[in-house]
């Protein structure tokens, strides 16, 4: 059984007892500890089922790399599921359950899976893909998809806050063991500015569990030491519980900071995510233990040797009572001398190396620990806890076996440094044959926009073993980045440690060698995924050559936890069966995050009001309280319509229609873009914008215009106003002014650099209504200041005056076919001036109106929309707008595109009205049927709906719609096809439906 | 004019960092060959300061100039009198190719206050604010729109967004400076 032991555990502090539940039980712990350590000090050894065949798991890490061990963690708007309880710190009320299992965690339906292993080989998935297509539908879809599948979605909407944070230095430092302590020492003592950062709660890493000594004193003195001087130095930042989850390009890393996951009442963001820039990066990350490959590795009970020593020195549990160690290199005799010292029983080490003569082996041979030499263990017994193991000899098939009993196994296959960080943005690797790992190539590393290198690594991460080859590699990481980064580093050296002396290790793949297919069956390689031996080989067999096709087809390394034990003895496996060295195979890519960071993270602060900026108008607030309906208008909000009393969208859609008509509209236009262009080159440049003439416009006028781009089609369309001889006010689309700003300084600055031309985005100076109607006239007299008159402002003139004591800018332009004003006044004034139209226009009946009013009443009169009638395949000829496009211009963009043949094909559907012959709506996007069936079977079209509405005006359905050789076929019906299978007849008919001489605009 | 009102009306926030619309500010955009003394002088005429460096801002007595791109100044002055300062400046540059243009009205300003006022800003806008030096203007993004801010005190720094985005400028401000936040490196 796993227990606490009196006077261990370095992390705990025994004044501080916990509580929490697990799986609804009420369970005690220490501050300090993790969530698996106080699962392990209560004897909770199974936690949680496999992926695939549900098989019973437990703990097998103390560490990040932990493959099982995730649960749910919280409740309601708290929860979050696959959290890893090795990196998950105890905190008092912390809720947690397991999960993948169903009914229950200990009587578990899906372990049917494990008996129907057989069924389920490696590349099931894909090899179902392709046969039997039905069954996925009947079979796999609903049976084996609801067996799949880690942890629970959460339902409620997560009531913690996160946030960014940027941060600039010049040398970030990721790892908080003595690696990392001494590298931003080194760096630090130069005077460069240096962000420390660690993952854990704890700084000092594997030193001080495994015994090292530093300057002649424990690894612990050192390292509070060395991290007084650190916090003392102006120029060094150091952040715990800050894992440094990527490095990308051009010396950009992301810390992903986990602030109130230990204490989640604080009143704190959740997580903190840095954007960090550095000059200089240093992984001191370490390293990760491996698995050994041997039947029955996966019984809970069967954990790594450096996790057992972890458990026992950081946290006083002891995993098991009776541990059997079974390794191939000398590290894991540290665990057997750690348990023995403790009291605790360690009935053999088994070590498949032939001879085993070491300074370490000697140790535990002296304390009375039978070293068993050339071994291996044929099979570990037991179901949900480990009972026993069968051992028999390394070099043979798993034959003449010998029982050992046990309730712990710790396993050591060696030690792959964490190359994860200097991998993700192109630093290479070195296949080192004596430590049968892969480490860094300091010739090769990630390179930055100067071609050097911007990633170093320091200590173990850099394959460096032993104490005192870790510092010394760290001190000169932390003296290079500092140099790299401009600095002058100190002369003095790295500190004096002990050395240890390890005799090599053993590259050791399967135990044992020629183990049986049955044995190879039930080796783990990748714990998560439910990935083994006998999967990897299968697909070698199959004929998988590449590790990157073979990770997908077994889908070895894809788990959450990213394959951190499995990769390595994955690919040597794959390796041994394709009969090629390792370093032939090469690795699978790693990509961050290092460790699964939350979405919250990711997103920041944008969520809820501020998710996404929202643009508001002056007028914003007054549409919210008359009760408008908003719709989203590129980032703006815009009233849709104002509905009163219980009036219906449709209703009150209707009503402001007739108003405007009939009485007076108010419409806030705030949106519509607003750009000045002036210089002595003004005109010749809206001559190259603009498909018509500008630079012939006089002062004081106005003039529709249409802009395309390179390729001729249409992309935004205005009134051009001529203030001066200089001086152009552009109005665009509400949705295209910064497009089309950008757009105009983007030929300016790229293009036409030499022309005289300046331009400014002034859309947000002025507030914008318009006023609409045949009392419109009558309502800004009755304000007065300026003459209004039909005589004195004619139709697509402008004039600038006061009315009603506001600075107005007045253009009598017409977006509606009414008599129409657009009066635009500082934004500062923009609600008083609505607020004063209101108030005076009472008593002529004025009304606001909102988008979908001045939708209808624009298609009415047969007026396009860009985005309506436009999407980017349309060009102004579609549209019958010849009349907008000159003919005298030697150029203008989009000219020489609207010349190509497929542009100037008479087949191109062309604009025209649509009436349903019965008075209905067509849909939005209906097609017209054209007779027979194309090359795909579908039947063939000879038009679409644009812009489709029920005109109040009218009282009956109008559309407008694009239509092969339209323009020729008035008066002729053509069926559009509705979405039930039926048609409806629509006639052909001019496309200005609404006074098509223009009186009304025109009094 | 008396009824013109900036776009909160001088909304604030208390948190680590205190946020405050300050209310109307006279700007004007002026864009030329910021190189020509004859634009030089008219800037310092008109707003009573030399022409800021590159990235610099120039302030004296509530006025001031601040460098917004090689050929772009942004000159503020008070509300009030921003229309007769673009006409005295349009006068002053004559047939000198220049656009001046009165954007009062279509920015917000706020001001932060506290000791860490610089981390608030560090949380939303991608700038080396540990470095960020008194006398230079920065035009960044504040989370997903345009800003410029300057230091305008030790403790403090005043930060211009568009109009129609202040309510998410505000939002954005008084949730990273919410108690609790404190990051603690600057």
């Amino acid at each position: 059984m796993s227990a606490r032991i009196q006077n261990m555990g370095r992390f705990l502090n025994k004044n501080a007892p916990v509580t929490f539940t697990f799986n609804g039980q009420s369970l005690g712990g220490y501050r300090g500890d993790t969530l698996a350590s106080a699962l392990l000090a209560n004897d909770r050894m199974l936690l949680g089922r496999s992926f695939k065949y549900h098989r019973p798991r437990g703990l097998v890490a103390s560490g990040a790399e932990e493959p099982n061990a995730l649960v749910n963690m919280g409740q309601g708007a708290g929860f979050e599921p696959n959290q890893r309880s090795t990196t998950t710190e105890l905190f008092d009320g912390l809720t947690a359950t397991s999960q993948n299992h169903w009914p229950s965690l200990n009587f578990d339906v899906g372990v049917v899976n494990n008996y129907a292993a057989r069924f389920l080989p490696a590349g099931f998935y894909y090899k179902t893909f392709m046969f039997p297509r039905v069954a996925w539908k009947h079979l796999f879809e609903p049976v084996v998809r609801h067996s799949a599948g880690l942890g629970k979605p959460p339902k409620e909407r997560d009531a913690d806050r996160y946030e960014h944070f940027y941060f600039f230095t010049d040398v970030l430092v990721v790892g908080g063991g003595i690696a990392g302590l001494q590298a931003a020492l080194a760096a630090a003592s130069s005077g460069a500015k240096v962000l420390l950062i660690e993952q854990t709660a704890h700084w000092g890493g594997r030193a001080p569990v495994d015994g090292a000594e530093i300057g002649g004193k424990p690894a612990e003195d050192w390292v509070a030491e060395t991290l007084v001087t650190l916090q003392g130095m102006e120029n060094v930042t150091i952040r715990n519980r800050t894992m440094g989850a990527g490095v990308y390009d051009h010396g950009y890393a992301l810390g992903y900071e986990r602030i109130t996951d230990h204490a989640p009442d604080t009143d704190a963001p959740r997580h903190r995510l840095w954007r960090i820039r550095a000059k200089q990066i240093i992984t001191a990350t370490g390293a990760i233990e491996r698995s050994l490959s041997f039947a029955g590795n996966d019984i809970p009970g069967v954990m790594l040797a450096s996790a057992v020593r972890d458990y026992l020195v950081n946290w006083g549990v002891a995993v098991g009572q009776r541990t059997v160690v079974v390794t191939n290199n000398d590290d894991a005799y540290r665990t057997a001398i750690a348990l023995k010292q403790a009291g605790l029983e360690v009935p053999a080490i088994i070590d498949a190396r032939p001879l085993v003569d070491g300074n370490l082996p000697n140790q535990a041979r002296a304390l009375g620990i039978e070293v068993r030499e050339g071994r291996a263990i044929a099979k570990v017994k037991g179901g949900k806890r480990v009972t026993g193991v069968d051992i028999c000899l390394q070099d043979g098939d798993g034959g003449a076996r010998e029982e050992i009993k046990c309730d712990c196994v710790a396993m050591s296959g060696g030690w792959s440094p964490v190359v994860h960080l200097w991998s993700h943005c192109g630093g290479k690797l070195n296949w080192v044959e004596d430590q049968a790992h892969f480490a860094p190539d300091p010739n090769r590393p990630p390179t930055g926009a100067d071609g050097q290198g911007f990633v170093l690594t320091a200590g173990i991460a850099s394959g460096a073993m032993d104490t005192p080859e870790v510092l010394k590699d760290a001190h000169a990481a932390g003296k290079s980045a500092a140099k790299a980064a401009g600095y002058t580093p100190k002369r003095a050296g790295p500190p004096k440690a002990r050395p240890t002396d390890e005799a090599l290790m053993a590259p050791v793949w399967i135990m044992p060698a020629k183990a049986t297919p049955d044995l190879k069956a039930k080796m783990w390689l990748d714990f998560q995924n439910d990935v083994k031996v006998s999967d990897v080989q299968l697909a070698a067999r199959e004929g998988y050559e590449s590790v990157e096709h073979t990770k997908r087809y077994t889908t070895l390394g894809m788990a959450t936890d990213q394959g951190k034990l499995s990769n390595i003895n994955g690919l040597a496996v794959l390796s041994d069966a394709l009969g090629q060295p390792i370093p032939q195979t090469g690795t699978t890519t790693f990509r961050p995050p290092y460790t699964p960071i939350s979405m919250g993270a990711i997103a920041g602060e944008a969520r809820g009001d501020i998710f996404q900026p929202l643009r508001r108008t002056p007028m914003h607030d007054w549409h919210v309280e008359q009760g408008a309906y908003m719709e989203p208008v590129g980032q703006w909000r815009r009233p849709y319509c104002y509905p009163r009393g219980g009036e219906t969208h449709a209703q009150a859609v209707a009503r402001e229609v007739n108003n405007t008509r009939n009485n007076i509209g108010l419409l806030d236009a705030s949106t519509l873009g607003k750009i000045i262009v002036k210089g002595p080159d003004a005109g010749r440049f809206l001559d190259m914008l603009y498909t018509n003439m500008m630079s012939s416009l006089k002062p004081g006028r106005c003039r529709y215009g249409l802009m395309c781009n390179e390729n001729g089609f249409l992309m935004d369309d205005g009134v051009v106003a001529r203030i001066d001889g200089d001086t152009f006010l552009c109005h665009t689309t509400s949705g295209g002014a910064e497009h089309i700003h950008a757009w105009m300084e983007e030929w300016l600055q790229t293009e036409w650099w030499d022309w005289k031309v300046y331009v400014a985005n002034v859309t947000e100076q002025f507030a914008q209504v318009a006023v609409v109607g045949p009392n419109a006239r009558k309502l800004l007299e009755k304000l007065g200041g300026m003459d209004v008159s039909k005589e004195a402002l004619t139709f697509m003139g402008w004039a600038d005056g006061t009315i009603g004591g506001f600075d107005a800018r007045v253009c009598r332009i017409s977006f509606s076919g009414e008599l129409s004003y657009e009066i635009a006044v500082p934004a500062s004034q923009g609600r008083a001036f609505w607020d004063a139209l209101h108030a005076a226009g009472a008593e002529f009946g004025a009304m606001a109106y909102g988008t979908e009013a001045l939708h209808i009443m624009r298609a009415e009169k047969g007026f396009i929309m860009i985005g309506d009638e436009t999407d980017g395949t349309v060009i102004p000829q579609d549209l019958g707008l010849h009349w907008a496009i000159s003919k005298k211009k030697e150029d203008f963009l989009g000219k020489r595109a609207q010349q190509r043949s497929h542009m100037t094909d008479p087949n191109r559907w062309k604009l025209v009205g649509l009436e349903t012959l019965d008075g209905s709506v067509l849909p939005d996007g209906a097609y017209a049927l054209a007779e027979g069936e194309n090359a795909n079977g579908q039947r063939n079209m000879q038009g679409r709906v644009t812009s489709t509405y029920h005109s109040p005006t009218l009282e009956r359905g109008i559309a407008l719609g694009l239509v092969l050789h339209g323009p020729d076929r008035m008066g002729e019906v053509i069926e559009f096809g509705l979405i039930d299978g039926t048609t409806v007849p629509a006639k052909i008919v001019d496309p200005v439906f609404y006074d098509k001489e223009g009186e009304k605009q025109n009094v | 004019m008396s009824n013109a009102v900036s776009a909160l009306q001088g909304v604030s926030s208390a948190g680590y960092v205190d946020v405050r619309e300050i209310g109307l500010q006279g700007m004007i955009t002026l864009r030329g060959d910021l190189s020509m003394a004859k634009i030089a002088k008219a800037v310092k005429a008109a707003v009573g300061v030399d022409m800021p460096a590159r990235r610099g801002i120039n302030l004296k007595g509530g006025k001031g100039a601040a460098w917004m791109s090689p050929d772009e100044l942004l000159l503020m002055v008070a509300y009030e009198d921003a229309a007769a300062t673009v006409a005295k400046l349009q006068k002053a540059l004559g047939t000198t190719h220049s656009l001046v243009v009165n954007v009062s009205d279509a920015r917000a300003v706020f001001t932060l206050t506290g000791a860490r006022v610089r981390e608030v800003v560090a949380k939303l806008s991608p700038v080396d604010m540990g470095t960020f030096p008194a006398g230079e203007i920065r035009r960044t993004r504040l989370a997903q729109v345009p800003a410029a801010f300057w230091m305008s005190g030790d403790n403090e720094i005043t930060l211009m967004v568009f109009r129609s985005v202040a309510q998410y400028a505000f939002d954005l401000l008084k949730t990273a400076a919410a108690k609790g936040g404190e990051v603690d490196v600057f």
